[in-house]
């Protein structure tokens, strides 16, 4: 609801007491989600912040070199992770938008990382990859007779392999996302611009590059905040090892949970905030002008 | 890339080249999925590319249970049907009224409900993880299904309340100035009015918050710990604890598990992406 929606009354409001009821009733209709906040996102993080005021768990923490470690991933995953995904999705849409039968057939099996749950999928990469029994380097070994790379015992090949499983995951909804933009993009433009004998590159750079920036440094940020949260691409695949090298912030709690240190799990939350909130304000602001904008 | 002039420059033998590597990337884990659920246990270690007697055995022995780690099998896809559907049903709900209250009847402060909607959809939900599990042993919910239900639906019905209140906005005002003038109750437009109209956004709102507790493995594992209890996530999960399990059949039941999901969501394709792209990023 916007201010302007919020300041104009009454509009059709024909009597007070009719108004009176209106109030009543949506009071009554919007509780029962007023009281799931309340009692399972406000309460849980209200008490996790009571947990977190204990000093004790931050020197500890502190002392920690896998929480160190985790905070290092955790900002290469964001950047590197993210960033390369993006490029991927910004290059694939172009591909997608070509207005083919074999192209709308190779875009539904594309689809399919994201309609799968991440669960069978995310062990089949761990088995794919094992280094002794996995496909891939049984494979190399038959072609080239060499032993492949240990893909998920050494810490370097453990953590990309983990990034690629998060791009594996993720890359068909950001594409989505993306072509959507293209497809808003007017035809003409690019009419107009072949006419005038514009390069591809040049329409790329001229045409749907303006139009799309918005849009893809919006979905940019906003998968960062959510592959903060990427649990399942480095749980699932590499269960946090080799000797608790590829953790990342996502991780880290549970695994303070496993050695009974839940207060470290907490208190690892809490000091990622300050780099979190203002991501997440930034986004909440971002989103809620362009829902205003969109009414008005 | 547009199809216009596309067509002289890009012939279909283009295409294929360039949809080749696409294919290959998206389809390997899927494709080692299946060549490992129809290898027989002598050849799911081998690392071969196709097994040489391919058997619907592993199928089989989840089917009728007859393994030590499927040995709860039908009760545990009950658990995840359960959980995903009544995760559906209350997020709908929820979400629908709420929606409703917003955008219809203008609650006053109904702004700062989507402020905060909109604050916690954007929470990484791995991060309330930890705190939610200890305000649930607080509230005695560990280990129930309700825990997990509510779980879900506390992380689904925000991003619900979100997509449903804009696409509430865009019905016509009059219908419902109409409604009341002929006296009816706010009641009454939610249910023949409201809902009807909206119910496209419903379907893709119901659907997304079934498939989110389906597929769920972080908050299953942490809220839940009886066998009997978890659902199939988790219970695939279990076959991680040990390095010589019966990988097969892992993978068989991993396949099972996912084609209901699937299904559904090429099913209802059309209502998923419309809803979701439109509610999920605006430039």
């Amino acid at each position: 609801m916007t201010i302007a929606a919020l300041s104009s009354p009454s509009l059709a409001r024909p009597t007070p007491w009719m108004a009176d009821t209106r109030a009543i009733w949506a009071l009554a209709m919007v509780f029962p989600f007023i009281l799931v906040f309340a009692v399972f996102v406000v309460y849980p993080v209200l008490y996790g912040f009571y947990l977190g005021l204990k000093p004790q768990a931050y020197i500890e923490l502190f002392r920690d070199p896998v929480f160190f470690t985790a905070l290092k991933n955790t900002a290469i995953f964001l950047l590197v992770g993210v960033n390369l995904k993006f490029l991927l999705a910004l290059g694939l849409s172009g591909f997608f938008v070509v207005q083919r039968p074999m192209v709308k057939f190779v875009l539904l099996l594309f689809l399919l990382p994201w309609a799968m749950p991440s669960i069978p999928t995310i062990l089949s990469l761990r088995l794919f990859l094992h280094p002794e029994w996995g496909i891939l380097n049984a494979q190399i070994f038959q072609w080239t007779g060499q032993d492949g790379p240990p893909w998920l015992t050494d810490k370097h090949f453990a953590f990309a392999a983990a990034i690629f499983t998060h791009i594996w995951k993720s890359l068909p909804f950001w594409t989505l996302i993306l072509i959507t933009g293209r497809l808003a993009i007017p035809h003409e433009l690019y009419e107009a611009a072949a006419v005038d004998g514009a390069s591809r590159l040049q329409q790329f750079r001229h045409i749907t590059w303006p139009s799309l920036a918005g849009l893809y440094i919006t979905s940019t940020f906003l998968s960062m905040i959510w592959t903060l949260g990427d649990f399942n691409s480095v749980y699932l695949l590499t269960g946090g090892g080799p000797a608790d090298q590829t953790h990342v912030l996502a991780t880290l709690g549970v695994r303070y949970l496993r050695i009974d240190k839940l207060d470290l799990g907490i208190a690892s939350i809490i000091v990622a905030m300050p780099f979190v909130l203002p991501l997440i304000i930034i986004m909440v602001r971002r989103l809620a002008q362009s829902d205003a904008e969109a009414k008005s | 890339m547009k199809d216009a002039d596309g067509r002289s420059v890009f012939g279909d033998w283009w295409l294929w080249l360039l949809a080749l590597p696409i294919l290959v990337w998206t389809l390997l884990p899927i494709y080692n999925l299946l060549v490992i659920a129809l290898s027989n246990e002598k050849e799911y270690l081998s690392g071969r590319l196709w097994p040489s007697e391919p058997t619907l055995q592993n199928f089989k022995i989840a089917l009728t249970q007859q393994h030590y780690y499927l040995r709860d099998f039908w009760r545990q896809l009950g658990n995840s049907f359960f959980i995903a559907a009544s995760t559906g049903i209350i997020t709908l709900f929820i979400a629908t009224s709420a929606a409703f209250a917003i955008s219809r009847l203008r609650l006053a402060g109904g702004r700062y409900v989507m402020l905060m909607a909109l604050a916690t959809y954007l929470i990484p939900a791995a991060f309330l993880a930890v705190p939610m599990y200890k305000g649930m042993g607080n509230l005695g919910l560990l280990d129930t299904h309700l825990a997990l239900i509510l779980a879900m639906v506390a992380l689904a019905s925000p991003y619900a309340i979100w997509v449903l209140k804009q696409a509430a906005d865009k019905l016509p005002r009059e219908l419902d100035e109409a409604a009341l003038v002929d006296g009816a109750t706010p009641l009454q437009i939610f249910r023949l009015i409201f809902v009807p109209l909206m119910a496209p956004s419903l379907v893709a709102i119901g659907v997304y918050a079934l498939l989110l507790a389906w597929n769920e493995y972080l908050y299953a594992f942490l809220l839940l710990s009886a066998e009997k209890d978890v659902p199939l996530a988790v219970a695939l999960g279990l076959f991680l604890g040990a390095d010589d399990s019966p990988w097969n059949l892992m993978m068989a039941t991993g396949l099972i598990y996912a084609l209901p999901p699937v299904a559904i969501y090429y099913l209802f394709r059309r209502y998923m992406v419309a809803g979701l792209t439109s509610g999920a990023v605006k430039s």
